[in-house]
């Protein structure tokens, strides 16, 4: 794993040079927060929803060996083939063993954040092995040899001019064209013929049944259905947290899901999978990668109740105007800050504090995940585990010992307004005064409050 | 046969606080904690909020013993700094029969994250159920109707998050049910007063504490678009429950030279008038 660490706050500073960008990239997630606020103002039983959804999901996680064991049990009744991977590159050799087995050499690939999680497709590649990734925003990141910067939107950081030259370049299309209409049709006869062509079609899962042994997968472009409708070899991937008990939990899950995700009453396609295609196979792969330790720690525990529908980015403050990238993670954004530095705390140390701590993300949540809290608390392991430089560290304890003392912070703080205003600006405004790149420092006035307060009870 | 979840840091707001009549309130030891850099560079906010008390006929006492709630620390991770100061506001606190604090966020920090370094000192429970926010001090504990007086001014209100969402000062546009606003509740009554239409209510304005320093950019970038709003809306006066959004808002305004006014609303409350200039 590479070691070199995240600097969030850097990596926001260069996108923020292109302000211009930065204010189309927060207006256009900001679109998609305000569609999503409509949609779910629609359903008066919202609140009842996601409590409901937070109880299902962290009872699942409560009784998790059962539930997995229930569904393999379920699934290979229905002549489904269940695989268990630990690791990412045990997911990644089943999934090359399925296909090699099956002498499949093209691969169209549904939307799935586990396999980008656990880099599949390189893989694959270095083996042979065609994949194209059929979700249009997943596509047009895959011919620009990019990583997604969203979960749900891969493309939100492309404009259509940029989309144009990228389909311009490697499907074709009229130079300069920007049409998102003829575009979408241009990839749509794209992916025909590489849907038409694939040995194997391999999908993510959105909920994975207990009791039925079933995945579903929820989809608005239908490319997950062509993609396993034609081949005779599906492969679904499946992170072990995606289990709900029953089929009737999946309608409080539908409910919340496009809605708070996109805005939508519902996706477009809800495919249900309970078993293979005439003649074919169907193989369901479980990974863990991580899943199970991140449950035993009680602090994040909850993060495993997410149904990445996404929300959480759209409205973050942060996310919006630093972009998908500057988190370096493949899943960016408030729960990418949990789920990452949860793993590798000293990697990812600096996105807990990608965070105003503003809690808009626990209140968009459909399960009620304190995603603020959860950062808040991993900045205590952060530095108790002393990843935060030592600079930050050595104020806290200053501002502590003087905190602590209230003589010396009233000295202190007459010695601050005493001497701000006598200093020349070039002292109080350079480089070493973050503060002060863009903002004033508060005007200083002779007197602090308790210095007014006991004049006031000398009269 | 669902397990109840773990009920989130954010909904444990509700318990028992006898409501109390200003008559009761005569007999009471209220404690004023001022938060440190209102203290020092906010005095007015602080003098405010007491004269307001004192006119509602509340008397608070502002014990000098005290300096910061420990939220600076605490925010950064830094555990073991926290404590002691956590401890020294248990201190000078616990013999209040009340604490009223003008700053939703440092009263949200006592109230939510205390009990990680003070559970099961002796106060710790008490402090918690009786610290409060001036606004909901005044509106869910003395019932007051509303302040007589007179602004005639366009008000932006800025929501801060820590009240907003951390202590539920009023309804956030994430979550679905009745909407109110213990903030705007006060202000209503002013003579002459109109209120901004924001395009986003209750974006947070990018301070965050060390937030704002660690993440300049980001912070800085947040603190124009939530002025744009306000400046597309007509907001003549911005105000909020929480100094500390303004302390960056007003940082940016400054540095801009506009003419957008920022009043804490305990300033607002109290009377006193638009500040002159920036």
């Amino acid at each position: 794993m590479a070691h070199t660490r995240v600097d969030h706050a850097a990596n926001a500073a260069a996108f923020i040079k292109n302000g211009e960008r930065t204010h189309w990239h927060d207006q256009a997630l900001w679109f998609v927060r305000a569609k999503r606020d409509r949609a779910v103002l629609t359903v008066s039983e919202w609140e009842q929803l996601r409590e409901t959804a937070a109880q299902i999901k962290r009872h699942t996680l409560a009784h998790l060996a059962d539930y997995l064991e229930q569904f393999e049990e379920q699934a290979t009744r229905r002549g489904i083939h269940v695989h268990w991977a630990s690791t990412a590159d045990e997911h990644n050799a089943i999934v090359l063993q399925i296909l090699r087995e099956h002498g499949a050499q093209k691969v169209a690939k549904s939307k799935s954040m586990l396999t980008e999680e656990c880099e599949l497709n390189p893989v694959l590649e270095r083996h042979g092995i065609e994949v194209v990734d059929t979700d249009l925003g997943e596509r047009i990141v895959q011919l620009r040899e990019e990583p997604p910067s969203h979960i749900v939107l891969p493309a939100i950081h492309i404009k259509k001019e940029e989309v144009g030259q990228t389909f311009h370049e490697h499907l074709g299309t009229a130079a300069g064209a920007t049409d998102p209409k003829y575009l979408t049709e241009a990839a749509r006869g794209h992916l025909r013929s590489k849907f038409m062509a694939a040995d194997a079609g391999i999908t993510g899962v959105n909920f994975a049944i207990a009791e039925t042994g079933g995945v579903v997968v929820c989809t608005n472009e239908g490319n997950a259905d062509i993609g396993v409708a034609l081949p005779k070899l599906h492969i679904a991937c499946v992170g072990i947290e995606k289990l709900i008990p029953r089929a009737a939990d999946l309608a409080v899950f539908t409910r919340l899901l496009a809605r708070n995700a996109t805005g939508q009453p519902v996706t477009t396609y809800t495919s249900h999978f309970h078993g293979p295609v005439p003649g074919g196979e169907l193989h369901i792969v479980l990974v863990d990668n991580g899943r199970h330790e991140l449950r035993e720690r009680a602090l994040f525990r909850e993060s495993l109740c997410c149904i990445r529908c996404g929300a959480c980015l759209n409205t973050c403050p942060v996310y919006r105007r630093s972009g998908g990238y500057s988190y370096s993670a493949t899943i960016p954004g408030p729960i990418g800050s949990v789920l990452n530095p949860a793993r590798d705390p000293k990697r990812y140390y600096s996105l807990p504090y990608a965070c105003s701590l503003c809690g808009s993300c626990a209140d968009v949540c459909p399960v009620a995940i304190p995603l603020d809290e959860q950062l808040l608390q991993l900045r205590g392991v952060i530095a108790g585990k002393k990843y935060l430089p030592l600079s930050k560290r050595l104020m806290m304890k200053a501002a502590s010992f003087v905190m602590k003392r209230s003589w010396l912070y009233n000295l202190s703080g007459k010695m601050a307004r005493w001497w701000l205003p006598k200093l020349p600006r070039f002292l109080v405004y350079n480089r070493l005064n973050a503060w002060g790149r863009q903002r004033e420092l508060p005007e200083t006035p002779k007197r602090s409050f308790r210095e007014l307060y006991r004049k006031r009870h000398e009269q | 046969m669902l397990r109840e979840p773990p009920a989130s840091v954010y909904n444990q707001t509700a318990r028992f606080v006898p409501a109390i009549t200003l008559l009761q309130v005569d007999k009471m030891r209220i404690g004023l904690f001022v938060p440190c850099y209102v203290d020092q560079f906010y005095p007015d906010v602080g003098m405010a909020t007491l004269e307001l008390l004192e006119s509602l006929g509340v008397t608070v006492e502002f014990p000098t013993a005290q300096t910061c709630c420990g939220q600076p620390m605490a925010n950064t991770g830094c555990q073991s700094e926290t404590r002691p100061v956590a401890e020294k506001f248990l201190r000078v606190f616990r013999d209040f029969e009340r604490v009223v604090c003008p700053s939703g966020s440092c009263v949200a920090m006592v109230r939510h994250h205390y009990g990680q370094y003070l559970e099961g000192q002796p106060g710790y429970r008490e402090l918690v159920a009786k610290t409060f926010e001036l606004c909901e001090f005044l509106v869910d504990v003395l019932h007051v109707p509303g302040i007589k007086g007179s602004f005639p001014y366009r008000v932006g209100i800025h929501q801060s998050c820590h009240g907003l969402r951390g202590l539920r000062l009023a309804s956030s546009s994430e979550r679905v049910g009745p909407t109110f606003s213990k903030v705007r509740q006060l202000l209503e009554p002013l003579e002459g007063i109109t209120f901004s239409q924001l395009e986003r209510p209750d974006e947070c304005c990018g301070f965050g504490g060390t937030f704002s320093i660690n993440e300049e950019a980001v912070s800085c970038h947040m603190g124009h678009d939530r002025l744009a709003d306000h400046e597309r809306a007509g907001t003549q006066v911005l105000t909020a429950p929480d100094m500390s959004c303004l302390m960056h808002l007003s940082g940016i305004l400054r540095r801009r030279r506009t003419n957008m006014h920022v009043m804490h609303i305990a300033q607002i409350l109290a009377g006193r008038s638009v500040p002159n200039g920036k």
